[in-house]
């Protein structure tokens, strides 16, 4: 354990910023091209959706649908966003690139790498999620000033699911596993989640699975800001977003050294 | 004496490919140091590498088997051995990314895997593989990888014109790495590792999948660093690499050690005499003609190898079996392996 806590953890407060940087540095070289596969996937559930719905629904819990809508589309675009970004990306670096190896050559640690993965992913997360809150502002379906509170929950969203898609990546041994997580987890996530429709609209047993979903917790404080409600319970859901981050964290960074240092 | 040959033969090489003159003048003074002379008695080695009794089991298969060895400061110390050895497990443990099942290894003077990352900071690595980030530049794969030293992006911007002329790829900093040739990505690979200025590079078959004269200015290059001060722990399955660069040599299989020392001591106890291969007829046959000429005679599948110091003799008895083709050349450590293990190493 002792060896564990050197070797695999962290080094420092910051190392992990080289890994950040070099994923920066790659990511400039595509940003247009990335940034629209980011914005795209919202952009056609919130004028496809929002406005073929829209129609038919009218009014949801007191406002449009499509506002409705856009606020869950904040939540939903910063977990995919920092979902692929992990199993694909940072899968590549970890396993084909061999770009963690040469990583590993230095003064980082295993934790340093998952760490600043963990931060990129959460970076691009950032990046969408704050993109569609722009998007919705300026067609007014949410208020600007909204977006300084929502960008710190967009970024939290990224991280949780940064750190549990790390989980899924140390353990998957090719990406055909990577794709049954997508299927069998992010896209059930998405629709319990009360993004596209409210979750009172579900069973009961199936609301009660709701409250334990990262993506809920998240759009529970991303919805309400945005449509300029007061946030309940606060505490609660960022406890639990901090839980999704910490634990996965060091979860994967025990299957990684395991996967990595044999 | 073979590898006197060897020498004056890439001399001449050597030099046409090297753009720093001065490195190149000095190479007769390492090869001095090459000729496996022993250490000047007043420069008291350290110890860069040392292990002990080193056993890695993994899946209960014995990867390494107690193995000891110490790497000297400033000396090339080879791992020869064909695949499967365990030379890369070795490499992996010394980097703290394999833990030893028993043993106990110390890299610079720091425990391992205990202080890894401290050790890490002396040490550069040039894998099998190449690492390198292809969407990269040149110049920016050094930045990168800098950076996870915490070097500063200023210090680094200081180093590249030097690592670039290291590499002799000044006129490519700012291509991408993906359209380098293999010997340049190499050379890139190695600059790349003394980025912190490392006491210790770790080479794991550098040279292997390059072309000749790629692989000689590999060669150039390291004995510029040698000449620096240098310590190299090189792995390899090229017996000719192996033989060039190494003052002193262990040879690996299946994990033990099967031979330790310099090359040309390991060829002279082990060997001793010139070697004539036979290509054609019945090995077996052959062999009972020219036993009682030879010291010793190996079969390895279709080649048979007759030790010998009364070559000629021995060329006459051979001439009783038509069609066949002869080769007489120095031992190398292609027969000390094949004599230790009764088989040819596989490329």
């Amino acid at each position: 354990m002792g060896r564990f806590s050197t070797e695999a953890l962290p080094s420092g407060l910051l190392n992990w910023v080289a890994v950040w940087r070099r994923n920066f540095l790659a990511w400039k070289k595509v940003a247009p091209a990335s940034l629209l596969g980011n914005l795209a996937d919202p952009m056609i559930y919130i004028f496809g959706l929002g406005s073929g719905l829209g129609v038919m629904l009218g009014n949801v819990g007191g406002v449009s649908y499509s506002a409705f809508l856009a606020a869950g589309m904040v939540a939903t675009s910063a977990m995919t966003a920092s979902t692929f970004e992990t199993i694909y990306a940072t899968f590549a670096r970890m396993r084909d690139h061999r770009t963690w190896e040469a990583m590993l050559y230095t003064k980082l640690t295993l934790g340093d790498i998952v760490l600043g993965e963990m931060a990129w992913a959460a970076t691009k997360a950032s990046i969408a999620g704050t993109a569609i809150g722009i998007v919705t502002a300026t067609l007014a379906y949410s208020e600007w000033d909204s977006l300084i509170y929502v960008l710190p929950v967009i970024a939290l969203t990224g991280l949780a699911f940064a750190s549990l898609s790390m989980v899924v990546a140390a353990l998957a041994p090719s990406y055909d596993y990577l794709v049954f997580y997508q299927s069998l987890v992010i896209t059930p996530m998405l629709v319990l989640s009360g993004s596209v429709f409210p979750v009172d609209q579900l069973p009961p047993m199936l609301q009660r699975i709701t409250h334990l979903l990262p993506l809920a917790h998240s759009i529970d404080l991303i919805r309400p800001a945005m449509l300029g409600h007061p946030v309940p319970d606060i505490t609660l859901h960022l406890g639990a977003l901090c839980l999704y981050i910490v634990l996965p964290f060091f979860v994967s960074i025990a299957l990684l050294r395991r996967r990595l240092t044999q | 004496m073979g590898e006197n040959m060897e020498r004056e033969k890439l001399r001449p090489k050597t030099i046409s490919t090297d753009r720093n003159s001065a490195s190149a003048r000095s190479n007769p003074e390492r090869e001095i140091k090459t000729g496996h002379l022993e250490p000047e008695p007043n420069s008291a080695p350290t110890m860069a590498i040392d292990l002990q009794a080193v056993t890695m089991i993994y899946r209960e298969k014995t990867v390494v088997d107690s193995l000891s060895f110490g790497v000297k400061a400033g000396e090339c110390f080879g791992l020869l051995g064909p695949n499967g050895a365990g030379k890369s497990t070795i490499t992996r443990m010394l980097l703290g990314m394999a833990t030893p099942s028993a043993g106990k290894i110390s890299v610079l003077g720091l425990p391992v895997p205990g202080k890894a990352r401290l050790a890490r900071a002396g040490i550069g690595v040039v894998s099998q593989f190449d690492n390198l980030d292809m969407e990269f530049t040149v110049r920016e794969n050094l930045l990168v990888f800098g950076r996870y030293f915490q070097m500063s992006t200023g210090a680094i911007e200081e180093l590249i014109p030097s690592l670039l002329e290291f590499a002799q790829l000044e006129a490519k900093a700012d291509v991408r790495v993906s359209d380098l040739s293999g010997g340049m990505k190499r050379r890139l690979t190695l600059a790349r590792a003394l980025v912190n200025d490392p006491q210790l590079l770790i080479l794991d078959e550098p040279t292997t999948g390059l072309d000749p004269p790629a692989r000689h200015q590999i060669w150039e290059r390291l004995r510029s660093l040698l000449i620096r001060g240098k310590t190299i722990l090189l792995t390899t399955h090229m017996m000719d690499e192996a033989e060039r660069m190494c003052d002193r040599l262990c040879v690996l299989e299946g994990g033990r050690m099967i031979a330790e020392g310099p090359p040309l001591s390991l060829i002279k106890d082990i060997i001793g005499c010139p070697v004539i291969e036979v290509y054609g007829g019945n090995p077996d046959e052959i062999s009972l003609i020219v036993r009682p000429h030879v010291e010793r005679i190996e079969i390895s599948g279709e080649t048979l190898f007759c030790y010998t110091v009364n070559s000629d003799q021995v060329r006459a008895k051979l001439r009783e079996f038509p069609g066949l083709r002869l080769l007489e050349r120095p031992a190398n450590l292609e027969d000390v392996f094949l004599r230790l293990t009764g088989r040819e190493m596989e490329k």
